[in-house]
């Protein structure tokens, strides 16, 4: 092992002690029997993870996050993978300019994204609150859908696939069981990324939200302008728990090392 | 079907998504700016001869700058600490970065409430030990938003980092060693120029993220710390103003613009293996 000098290595270990100690303190305060948020907790109850299941805007927005999240990371992926294989496969028959296409909703802020879809979409073409959110979040993780599963189709040697195809195999199906289970770690990993940016929106959810329809992110900011209780504590661990989930699932499906490159 | 025709047909459907439901929305944002009541120089000219609104780009600015540096420096030490660190313990660190980095800006930025804020854990702990005698506002200032940014990039900045270095190959440090360099100076000879192109790039990933973020402002900046992200939405859902609203937008996308391009170019520029 190369040498590190011992007063770097000391800051690292301060670092990742700041790093875990904020959401250390956060699940503290959700099991601390007190009406307000503390840490260290003072005794030990569950009773505001009961009572967050307790209060209906957040049993709501809990399932509509959900839902939009895999529906809009769903729809990104469907049109979002044909893209990637295009390009991938056909570069020269595409303008040069498209592959920056994709990029783009990375490239512009997405506060300005979501006023400006509420501009025109929602307001101008009167499309109902959910659809405008799906679009949203549709467009807003496609990046991550094409450039994720690009990279992967990029490693892709596509003679394979025209040896499928030489061999009698129509295209269509040529694709579905050569070139897709050859790049199924970049579709996992382009679920993931989309998955946990679309659960934890707060941007261009906040403009496209209305009466009756909302996600958790914006129901957890509505809950806090009024009561600053550790019901927002336990409604925290359990986004922690999602992020956990979603970290087994990196681990098993590609390692966790991936998330460095 | 010929090759270009099958292409196009399945990059179509992408391609309109986001003409849709972002070129041509983000353009009427655009629009709107020039053709609204009194035009583009209305418009602009009324955003710059406010005091008030040339303080909260200044302090956008000032925010986002602060938390870039600091985000770079604590990010690079970390990461260079990661990047040695032997197999198993570099895998915890890196979930140990991970897990912050993927959960939400809402949960992250609360727990600095908790710990900022008037009755919140660090006045209570400076209190118990003596150190003040009445509680600080913390909460609501410039460094509250500060530091909670930092606590949010810090983790962005060091996985991007660890790549980096992992990709400066080990030889090149030791050739230097072998031909006489002090540690010091293969550090700053060899690794840092190699280092500086992800450097910017992390950089950049920061500057953009800080410069548009939301979250954080509203949440520890409230009202009294107003940024162009919750200026924004103030703008556009209280005030209704969306001429206003939409000159906030313009520049907030510009800036982000000119400086991923700006930046981009200048990674390129001194990007020793390129040339």
């Amino acid at each position: 092992m190369a040498r590190v000098h011992p007063v770097l290595g000391a800051f690292a270990v301060l670092v990742f002690a700041l790093l875990l100690a904020p959401l250390v303190i956060i699940i503290g305060a959700s099991v601390s029997d007190t009406t307000f948020l503390t840490f260290p907790p003072q005794g030990l109850t569950l009773h505001w993870f009961e009572r967050l299941f307790e209060i209906a805007a957040f049993r709501r927005t809990m399932i509509t996050s959900f839902l939009l999240a895999v529906g809009g990371t769903g729809l990104s992926l469907l049109i979002g993978i044909p893209a990637a294989y295009a390009l991938a496969r056909w570069r020269g028959g595409l303008p040069a300019f498209l592959p920056n296409v994709f990029v783009l909703p990375v490239l512009i802020p997405e506060i300005v994204l979501g006023f400006s879809l509420m501009k025109s979409v929602a307001t101008g073409l009167g499309l109902p609150i959910i659809a405008a959110l799906l679009v949203g979040h549709a467009v807003l993780v496609l990046p991550y859908c094409v450039r994720v599963v690009g990279a992967s189709l990029n490693q892709f040697d596509f003679s394979i696939e025209e040896a499928a195809v030489s061999l009698g195999c129509p295209r269509w199906r040529a694709f579905f069981s050569v070139v897709l289970p050859n790049v199924r770690a970049g579709v996992i990993a382009a679920f993931i990324l989309a998955f946990i940016t679309s659960i934890n929106d707060v941007s261009v959810s906040i403009f496209l939200t209305g009466p009756g329809v909302s996600t958790l992110p914006i129901q957890i900011l509505a809950h806090m302008e009024q009561f600053f209780d550790p019901v927002i504590a336990s409604v925290s661990v359990l986004l922690m728990l999602v992020t956990v989930g979603v970290m087994a699932i990196v681990e098993f499906t590609l390692g966790l090392t991936f998330l460095t490159k | 079907m010929s090759g270009r025709a099958i292409a196009w047909t399945l990059a179509l459907p992408a391609t309109l998504l986001v003409v849709l439901a972002l070129g041509l929305p983000v353009l009427a944002t655009f629009l709107t700016t020039l053709t609204s009541e009194g035009g583009a120089v209305a418009n602009y000219s009324g955003f710059f001869t406010s005091a008030f609104r040339r303080t909260v780009l200044w302090r956008t600015f000032e925010v986002a700058a602060i938390t870039t540096l600091l985000s770079v420096l604590i990010g690079f030490a970390t990461a260079w600490v990661v990047a040695k660190a032997p197999g198993q313990l570099k895998s915890l660190l890196i979930i140990a970065a991970v897990f912050p980095l993927l959960t939400g800006a809402v949960v992250r930025s609360f727990a600095w409430m908790v710990i900022l804020g008037k009755n919140g854990i660090l006045n209570g702990l400076l209190l118990k030990v003596g150190a003040i005698a009445e509680p600080l506002s913390m909460l609501y200032t410039e460094g509250a938003v500060i530091v909670a940014m930092v606590y949010l990039f810090v983790p962005l900045m060091v996985l991007t980092l660890v790549g980096v270095l992992e990709a400066i190959p080990q030889d090149l440090t030791e050739a230097a060693a072998s031909l006489g360099a002090t540690p010091a100076a293969a550090f700053r000879q060899v690794v840092l120029p190699l280092a500086v192109p992800g450097l910017i790039v992390g950089a950049v990933l920061v500057f953009t993220g800080a410069f548009t973020s939301y979250v954080t402002p509203q949440l520890l900046g409230g009202e009294r710390q107003m940024m162009m992200g919750t200026f924004l939405y103030q703008q556009a859902m209280i005030t209704f103003d969306w001429p206003r609203a939409s000159t906030i937008a313009a520049i907030m996308t510009v800036v982000t613009l000119v400086t991923v391009w700006a930046m981009s170019r200048l990674a390129r520029r001194l990007n020793p293996v390129a040339g």
